[in-house]
């Protein structure tokens, strides 16, 4: 990218000087130049200089404006807690993202010189630097939302959760009024009375909407219609209800529905000793059981109400995703600009530390990195001084209840002077520290371009 | 938005260079690499293969974002409530265009949408046509003071919007124009003179004196000069920064949220508006925001090469 520099500023000032021009006063020519600047400098001065001035004067005023308060607003500023909040995101910003951003554009960029498909991978990861933040924030609101229903990030974690954790089968069933099962103390529910081999246990359950039956149910094993075996312990967990009522609690009546897929345990002491799922007629039995006392279990996994995916808006994350949000946007300019300057970089010293037999990544980090410093610095300093400002993505992405959370300076400027606070002196003061931290970036472009000059 | 901001850090710029510079122009991929030598061949092609693997993952998930607003505006209200949009991949049928149907027949958006239209179109063109009259002024002609005036247009290029929102909202209601469409412009073309003017002026810088010289010598006056040759010769340059300030303008909420009232409000501040209640007004604002970022991303494929100059000219060199 060096290339495209401008080398040759001429010094323009010689214009007028060449001989052989029709002479015309000094004075005349200075009138026609004025003539093209003044527009331009005349709304400079208006809408950029004296606004600049007029906040500095007004944030040493009260909120009306009509009491001189001296430094007041300034020490607010860095005492309320809302502005601290945004001062403290502002600068976690500033810290994370820009460093973020140049090194996830120095690795695309270094990776998209390897494919032929170069240009459009480009164009793809530039394309959101052309739509609003406003268009952007609203994407992502989709994207983040919490429903997995709707929001992608969510279904993708509902998904992976889902495959990687046994789903449960009966979220939210409970025991039916026949007190057969108690709550186990977080661990499901198990039987209330100990069970000795030989013996069946009835387990009644309610609380599963029949639409929400597995269709491998069937007509639940009814334990008081067989004989038990020695040794086994065995029931039926079934659906405790009789569609159209005139069911008893706790008796399998000919209506009532199996639950298969239900984990079973047999605890002794409380421990587990084994461990089984219920068939389509929501039977199980443990056989080969040793003399003892025994209770079943029905673990809670089995009643679990299904993973909702991660709060991505709430107040914890809700900064980290909208920073995403503006990597999306903003990848493609680090990406495109140090591309071009990599593609600048000359090609003998990387042809001579291959010869060498240097890594891909050795070159990678102690050739081209440390000739890519001013390219790297440039999309650096360009992404710290726009950070510095971010307001529209914050504004749209945070809701409302957690706006608070992800407040930055920009934002609370704006909240502060207009959106209710209506406080213009601590608005301004705001104004002003957001210039101060933008002053050496000013600094720096002055000096650059000096130096190109000279 | 964001490009106008990219007017960050450089001072000497890469501008698009006049027709007779040789140089590279810095398009996307511009350049490619030779191959790795023969000896690693095979590794090679397995890395490829890796790389090009990251490469499609990223371009899917850089992707996936934008379908899903575009595919969600297509679809009903109860179809969102109902289900992720990505079901409606599988059933193109529910999709179809009843809801920008709705909106386009909302006359608080398709309002909207033309004050978008009359905010950006002369934002741009007033930007463009003083930056150049005052970039050729900076670049050729003389007048006391020039350079050091030039140089706080340079330190005008990082000052932010903010400082400027309350005095100029001041200002503004002293004179009448708060709140108006005019307001509206006058302040983007306040705000997006300073790069204008750097990057015109870059440009302008580099054509030949010769060509001014004998143009001066014929006795043209220093207008017909600016008409007849500056502007035609400073023609790319002059397209990348139109691109760009239009999608600045018409991507901007800030601003037209503090200047424009009801009635002269754009597109980006009626959507936002209805966030407050995101997950029922879907219907609304999807395909509002793609209504909004259809006509940027029009310009940025048409214009791509200038776009992505303007944007780079902004920061390095």
């Amino acid at each position: 990218m060096s290339a495209v520099t401008t080398r040759r500023v001429p010094s323009a000032a010689a214009g007028g000087a060449s001989p052989g021009r029709p002479a015309r006063s000094r004075r005349a020519r200075v009138t026609v130049a004025v003539l093209f600047a003044l527009p331009a400098l005349l709304l400079l001065g208006a809408l950029v200089a004296y606004p600049i001035l007029y906040s500095v004067v007004r944030s040493f005023f009260d909120a009306g404006g009509h009491r001189f308060v001296g430094v007041d607003n300034y020490h607010e500023l860095f005492t309320d807690s809302a502005t601290q909040k945004a001062l403290r995101n502002t600068a976690v910003w500033v810290l994370v993202v820009p460093a973020l951003l140049t090194g996830v554009g120095l690795v695309l960029a270094v990776l998209t010189e390897k494919v032929r498909w170069a240009t459009a991978f480009k164009v793809l990861i530039f394309m959101p630097m052309a739509i609003s933040f406003l268009a952007a924030g609203i994407t992502f609101r989709l994207v983040y939302d919490q429903d997995p229903h709707r929001g992608v990030l969510n279904a993708v974690a509902v998904g992976v959760h889902d495959t990687v954790t046994d789903s449960s089968a009966y979220p939210g069933a409970r025991p039916s009024g026949a007190k057969a099962l108690r709550e186990d103390k977080g661990h499901g529910y198990r039987t209330v009375q100990d069970v000795r081999p030989g013996r069946s246990v009835t387990l009644g359950l309610v609380g599963i909407p029949a639409a929400k039956l597995p269709s491998r149910a069937r007509p639940a094993m009814d334990p008081a219609a067989h004989h038990a075996t020695p040794g086994t312990v065995d029931g039926v967990v079934y659906l405790d209800f009789v569609p159209g009522g005139g069911g008893r609690p706790g008796v399998v009546d000919p209506k009532e529905s199996g639950l298969p897929g239900v984990k079973v345990e047999l605890t002794r002491d409380g421990r587990t000793v084994a461990h089984t799922t219920t068939a389509p007629d929501g039977s199980f039995r443990f056989s080969g059981t040793a003399p003892g006392s025994y209770g079943v279990r029905l673990p809670a996994g089995n009643f679990a109400q299904p993973y909702g995916g991660v709060t991505w808006l709430g107040p914890g994350l809700i900064t980290p995703a909208i920073m995403a949000a503006y990597l999306w946007i903003w990848t493609g300019f680090s990406m495109v600009l140090i591309g071009a300057g990599l593609a600048a970089l000359p090609r003998d010293t990387l042809e001579a530390a291959r010869m060498d037999g240097a890594s891909e990544f050795q070159i990678f980090r102690k050739v081209t990195v440390p000739q890519l410093a001013p390219v790297l610095t440039v999309v650096f300093v360009t992404l710290v001084i726009n950070v510095m400002k971010v307001f529209d993505l914050v504004y749209i992405i945070a809701p409302g209840p957690v706006q608070q959370d992800a407040n930055v300076l920009a934002l609370q400027m704006w909240l502060v002077s207009f959106g209710g606070g209506n406080n213009q002196g601590l608005g301004s003061a705001i104004g002003v520290v957001l210039l101060l931290l933008v002053m050496p970036a000013m600094a720096f472009n002055i000096r650059r371009f000096r130096r190109g000059r000279s | 938005m964001t490009i106008q901001h990219t007017a960050g850090t450089g001072a000497e710029t890469a501008v698009p260079r006049p027709p007779r510079a040789n140089g590279a122009t810095g398009a996307p991929g511009a350049s490619r690499r030779p191959g790795p030598s023969p000896a690693g061949r095979a590794v090679a092609l397995l890395r490829g293969g890796l790389v090009q693997g990251v490469l499609v993952v990223v371009a899917l998930v850089w992707l996936t974002p934008t379908v899903g607003l575009f595919v969600s505006s297509l679809r009903s209200s109860d179809d969102n409530a109902a289900s992720g949009w990505w079901t409606a991949l599988t059933r193109p049928g529910t999709l179809g265009l009843h809801s920008y149907r709705a909106i386009l027949s909302d006359s608080s958006i398709t309002h909207a949408f033309w004050n978008t239209v009359l905010i950006s179109v002369p934002a741009t063109l007033a930007v463009v046509l003083l930056a150049a009259l005052a970039g050729y002024a900076f670049a050729w002609l003389e007048f006391p003071g020039r350079d050091w005036v030039f140089l706080v247009v340079i330190g005008m290029l990082v000052v932010p919007v903010q400082i400027g929102l309350l005095p100029v909202a001041k200002l503004f209601g002293e004179v009448g124009l708060f709140g108006t469409i005019p307001g509206v412009v006058l302040f983007h073309v306040a705000y997006g003179l300073p790069f204008a003017i750097f990057l015109l002026r870059n440009y302008f810088a580099e054509i030949p004196r010769e060509v001014l010289e004998a143009a001066r010598m014929d006795g043209g006056s220093e207008w017909m000069i600016f008409r007849r040759l500056i502007i035609p010769m400073g023609r790319p340059a002059i397209a990348s920064l139109a691109i760009f300030q239009f999608l600045w303008v018409w991507n901007d909420m800030l601003v037209a949220l503090i200047f424009a009232d009801a009635g002269s409000q754009p597109l980006t501040v009626a959507l936002q508006s209805q966030m407050r209640q995101f997950g029922s007004n879907i219907d609304v604002l999807a395909p509002g925001a793609f209504l909004s970022l259809i006509v940027p991303l029009l310009v940025f494929f048409a214009f791509q090469r200038h776009f992505v100059e303007g944007v780079m000219a902004g920061s390095v060199k």
